[in-house]
């Protein structure tokens, strides 16, 4: 593998006593997407943070484009977001702007685009993901949940990073509107040769959207491979994963408050 | 009860010095921020309006009748021993030492305290503050800078309006019900009037304005867990903003006036 754009080494993060993530081990190659697929509350939206410096590890290596990302001073960490965008699993639209404005949001503050240009880049992404001019000048309230997920993509590919993060891109949405938010993603990496690592469920958006699956379990990724080999695994967790079958070494458990 | 008193208080104590120093980190942090660029203007004016300009009626109405029962006060006090003369100044000078910046700031962390902690805290809660720092923007400098700013600076100005304001609350009362005559009401206000009562108040305000929209922020970018920890954020908030200004209060009169 060429030299990796994001890599992790024995990534830990607890909070009090629990142990979400127990030594994460993960490379991601420039242009390659990863989808890292999981349990509900196994810990995919705290390892994205993690990675985005959002969360401080408890202990172990992050590194971007091979500079180490963990314990960087504050101006480090804004020069290296730069090169990221996220797509927060609960969209984090601004509700004080209106939905343009959200859209526009990295372009004006942090590139310095005038907002003339600005709002005609934040028509054309929102147009991206199947939303008219018209719902540019709402707020992001007055949205469905669909809409706003699709408004935060929007947003998190404004700016074209050179890094995207997707979490749970296609929850809430009708499946062929998923389908046309996976081809989006599929584009963004395939055109712009951005690196993407995607949280999701849903297996049809994971064969479609990744290079390469990771499943996290227990805190580690137990099973990393290329999309092909996903049937074949020869992991009885990530079988019983991808069929969804109640029956399996995965037993749910009613997790306390 | 099985906890001794001393345990219990020997964890208030800690918690106090945790909070205590964690504000402070929090205080010179956003300091710094709000004085190295990038400013954005546009928050900063849209705070002032919002903390100055939306203010100006609750603190307008606070200092008209704190002006007219100081006067109507005095005068059933002063009347006792005939010093009804005095009562122009006991306003003026109660007012622009003591009355009018604490009132105001107490009227506005109410009003100002409690919606920076609601709306910072809720921007914490839904991520957006996250958000914020995703798209390289930095919260302090987008979120807190402009409120501590715009709380420094509008302060003063509302406090100067409601010693206006309520000078003219007493002199309405001083003339209309107590019979003063007017130019003597209003000569007996400003020749006792010293430079140093305007100007300690003023600067009590610059200070309410910091402590105001420090707690707001605080509260607000620490809260977590829901609409239940927002609530908490914003009662906190105010609380807290509140019981600084009287102790900070205390401590400027003791700066200004006790030789
Ligand atoms: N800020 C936090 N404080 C305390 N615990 C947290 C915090 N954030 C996450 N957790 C815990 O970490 C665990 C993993 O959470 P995370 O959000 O990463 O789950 P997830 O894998 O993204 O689940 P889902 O698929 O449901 O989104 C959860 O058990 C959660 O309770
Ligand atoms: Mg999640």
């Amino acid at each position: 593998m060429a030299s990796p754009k994001i890599s992790l080494r024995g990534v830990t993060k607890s909070f009090g006593a629990k142990k979400v993530l127990q030594g994460i081990d993960l490379d991601v190659a420039p242009a390659e997407s990863v989808v890292v697929i999981g349990g509900s509350g196994s810990g995919k939206s705290v390892l994205l943070k993690c990675i985005l410096g959002l969360m401080q590890p408890d202990e172990g290596s992050i590194k971007v484009d091979g500079e180490e990302t963990v314990d960087l001073s504050e101006r480090g960490r804004q020069r290296v977001m730069r090169k990221f965008g996220m797509l927060f699993q609960g969209g984090a639209l601004f509700d004080s702007l209106q939905v343009w404005e959200n859209v526009a949001f990295g372009p004006i503050q942090s590139d310095g685009m005038a907002p003339a240009e600005a709002r005609q880049v934040a028509i054309a992404k929102l147009a991206a993901v199947g939303l008219g001019p018209e719902i540019g000048v709402l707020r992001p309230s007055e949205l469905s949940g669909g809409m706003q997920k699709r408004v935060a993509l929007a947003r998190a590919i404004a700016r074209e990073p050179e890094i995207i993060f997707f979490d749970e891109p296609t929850t809430g949405l009708d499946p062929i509107m998923a389908d046309v938010i996976n081809e989006l993603i599929v584009k963004s990496v395939n055109d712009l040769g951005a690196t993407a690592v995607s949280i999701t469920h849903d297996m049809a958006s994971a064969r479609k959207i990744g290079h390469r699956i990771a499943m996290l379990y227990d805190g580690k990724l137990i099973w990393q491979g290329p999309v092909s080999d996903i049937e074949r695994s020869g992991n009885d967790h990530v079988d019983q994963f991808i069929h969804g079958r109640a029956e399996g070494p995965i037993q749910m458990q009613v997790r306390k408050l | 009860m099985s906890i001794p008193l001393i345990t219990i208080l020997g964890r208030m104590t800690i918690a106090f010095l945790a909070a205590t120093g964690s504000v402070t980190a929090f205080a010179f942090h956003a300091v710094r921020q709000a004085v190295q660029p990038p400013y954005y203007r546009r928050q900063i004016l849209s705070q002032i309006l919002e903390i100055g300009y939306y203010s100006l009626p609750v603190v307008g109405l606070t200092a008209i009748f704190t002006g007219m029962v100081l006067a109507l006060q005095s005068y059933t006090g002063f009347a006792r021993f005939s010093a009804e003369s005095a009562i122009p100044n006991v306003v003026v000078v109660s007012l622009t030492r003591e009355l009018g910046p604490v009132l105001a700031s107490l009227m506005v962390a109410g009003r100002v305290g409690a919606s920076i902690a609601a709306e910072i805290g809720t921007m914490r809660v839904t991520e957006q503050i996250d958000a914020l720092t995703t798209l390289s923007t930095d919260p302090f400098k987008y979120l807190v800078a402009p409120r501590l700013i715009a709380g420094v600076v509008t302060l003063p100005i509302l406090v100067l309006l409601s010693d206006i304001i309520g000078v003219l609350g007493g002199y309405l009362v001083g003339v209309y019900k107590l019979d003063f005559n007017d130019t003597a009401y209003l000569r007996n206000t400003i020749d006792f009037l010293q430079f140093m009562d305007v100007f300690s108040g003023l600067v009590k305000a610059a200070v309410f304005g910091f402590l105001i929209t420090l707690m707001g922020c605080y509260h607000g970018y620490t809260s977590k867990g829901g609409a239940q920890g927002v609530g908490m954020a914003t009662t906190n908030a105010v609380v807290s903003a509140s019981i600084l200004i009287f102790t900070f209060n205390y401590f400027l009169t003791e700066a200004f006036f006790s030789r």
